[in-house]
């Protein structure tokens, strides 16, 4: 979905002086200060140019029904965590995304860095879950059996020493989590399969390639297993969407829809 | 009641640090004792959230804290200052947990116990010199609780240093230290309302103050 209009933004004036030879040139790389402070004065006579339309993000649609993943996943958790949370977190980045064209319009920089925080939280809130969604099926499926992704099993066991060795320390180190986060499964450059964690909803963002990532925020799980957060991560192994991460892992997946 | 109920437990071996001759006997962290029934801050708080708050969640902080307390007096002992700053974050957590919930208890109360009566004396004028009305505090308080992305709690504190009431919010279970004292705590870990709120957390900021036992925190205020 696009916005009514286009938004423009001001060409920053330190470009404008370029074509100006009575202009002041400043001195970009060594003074800053100076760039910043023409940049204000020089703003009311600065050209304006188009910038790309603003695209909303989306929820997703779920690949299946609330009720399909029970009884691992509760019907009441996954209508809940989708349609309201991860709906929440859509939202919000589109409000975020907005004010942050609007301030990068007028070039304000302190707002800018000022809606930073709320980019990642709720950036992060759609990124995230609009991975786990589709990494997750209806337990019977083909698509849920671990034999669906025979290049993955195969280095998750060589380099784990086995499938439930990979399981355990996985298991180890989700429920060692301190607060709200993820635990995610990950594809180095050097094919390196990885485990690691991230708080609250900080998302993957270096050089790998996610294969999995599990949800620990207690709206996860609490309704159906309250504390017992271990039988929550027991019980997710029977809801793996196998063939998608086989996909993943051998960089086959479609790019996850934002 | 002490800040942290404790029971002496003689350890059988004595545990020497070193240097310093004498013995120190190590004590084990229990639950506090909880001055209200599970049911009695109803319809606020469910009875079902109270029972798995204290009885699992505070449980499990203070069984983690003693383990990793144990394993700290080992590392003590062994001298392995690698194995203590490794020990750290647990302790931190497990500690965070104990005490927060701990003040937590204390600083909440059924309604027919005074449970939501407004402040009074010194910490009463405080709150309005800085927020005008307790209405506006707790909007603001709430403002806090809002804004805590992922868990933790906010506290109303006393900075030691300005002698002055401040909000802040803390992530996870750290606890309040330093220059800040602990007045009032709410709990905004999703396991504190989601049984009963599910995600709408701005109901329950809204209504826990039905049960916020303000005369501890009159009493915390006078002593901080």
């Amino acid at each position: 979905m696009q916005f009514s209009s286009l938004l423009f933004v001001q060409l920053p004036a330190f470009l404008s002086n370029l074509t100006n030879p009575s202009g002041p040139t400043p001195i970009v790389a060594s003074s800053p200060s100076i760039v910043t402070s023409s940049a204000s004065t020089m703003a009311a006579e600065a050209p304006k140019v188009a910038v790309a339309p603003l695209e909303k993000y989306m929820l997703p649609p779920l690949p299946y029904k609330y009720h399909e993943l029970e009884p691992y996943i509760s019907e009441q958790i996954m209508k809940l965590h989708h349609d309201k949370h991860h709906r929440a977190y859509v939202d919000k980045l589109n409000a975020a995304m907005e004010a942050h064209v609007k301030a990068l319009a007028v070039s304000d920089v302190k707002a800018q860095i000022e809606l930073q925080q709320a980019i990642k939280f709720n950036g992060g809130g759609h990124i995230n879950h609009a991975l786990f969604w589709p990494s997750l099926c209806p337990p019977g499926l083909l698509a849920s059996e671990p034999n669906s992704a025979p290049l993955l099993i195969e280095a998750l066991t060589a380099q784990f020493g086995s499938f439930d060795a990979f399981k355990e320390r996985f298991k180890v180190l989700l429920l060692a989590l301190q607060g709200s986060g993820w635990g995610w499964l990950v594809k180095t450059q050097r094919n390196v399969l990885e485990l690691r964690t991230t708080k609250d909803q900080d998302p993957v963002t270096d050089d790998v390639s996610v294969i999995l990532g599990i949800d620990m925020w207690e709206h996860a799980y609490y309704l159906q297993y309250w504390n017992d957060k271990a039988s929550y991560v027991d019980g997710i192994w029977n809801i793996i969407n196998w063939e998608l991460l086989e996909a993943r892992y051998d960089g086959t997946a479609a790019p996850t829809a934002l | 009641m002490p800040f942290i109920t404790r029971v002496v437990r003689p350890t059988a071996r004595v545990v020497s640090v070193r240097g310093l001759a004498n013995s120190a006997v190590r004590q084990k962290h229990t639950l506090p004792e909880l001055k209200y029934g599970y049911a009695e801050l109803e319809p606020f708080i469910s009875g079902r959230i109270m029972e798995l708050h204290y009885t699992k969640h505070h449980q499990t902080y203070v069984n983690s804290l003693n383990e990793a307390e144990e394993k700290y007096a080992a590392a003590v002992h062994a001298n392995d200052v690698q194995a203590q700053i490794n020990l750290q974050p647990l302790l931190k957590f497990h500690g965070g947990g104990h005490i927060n919930h701990t003040l937590f208890w204390e600083n909440l109360a059924p309604k027919s116990a005074g449970g939501g009566e407004p402040p009074s004396g010194e910490l009463s004028k405080a709150i309005e010199k800085n927020w005008g009305d307790l209405a506006n505090f707790k909007k603001t308080f709430n403002g806090y609780l809002a804004g805590i992305q992922g868990s933790g709690w906010s506290w109303l504190v006393k900075n030691k240093e300005l002698g002055e009431l401040e909000i802040i919010s803390l992530p996870n279970q750290d606890p309040v230290v330093g220059k800040y004292v602990p007045i009032m705590g709410i709990d905004a870990w999703e396991h504190a309302y989601y049984l009963q709120y599910e995600n709408r957390k701005a109901e329950y900021f809204g209504a826990v103050w039905d049960v916020i036992n303000w005369k501890t925190a009159v009493e915390r205020y006078s002593k901080a």
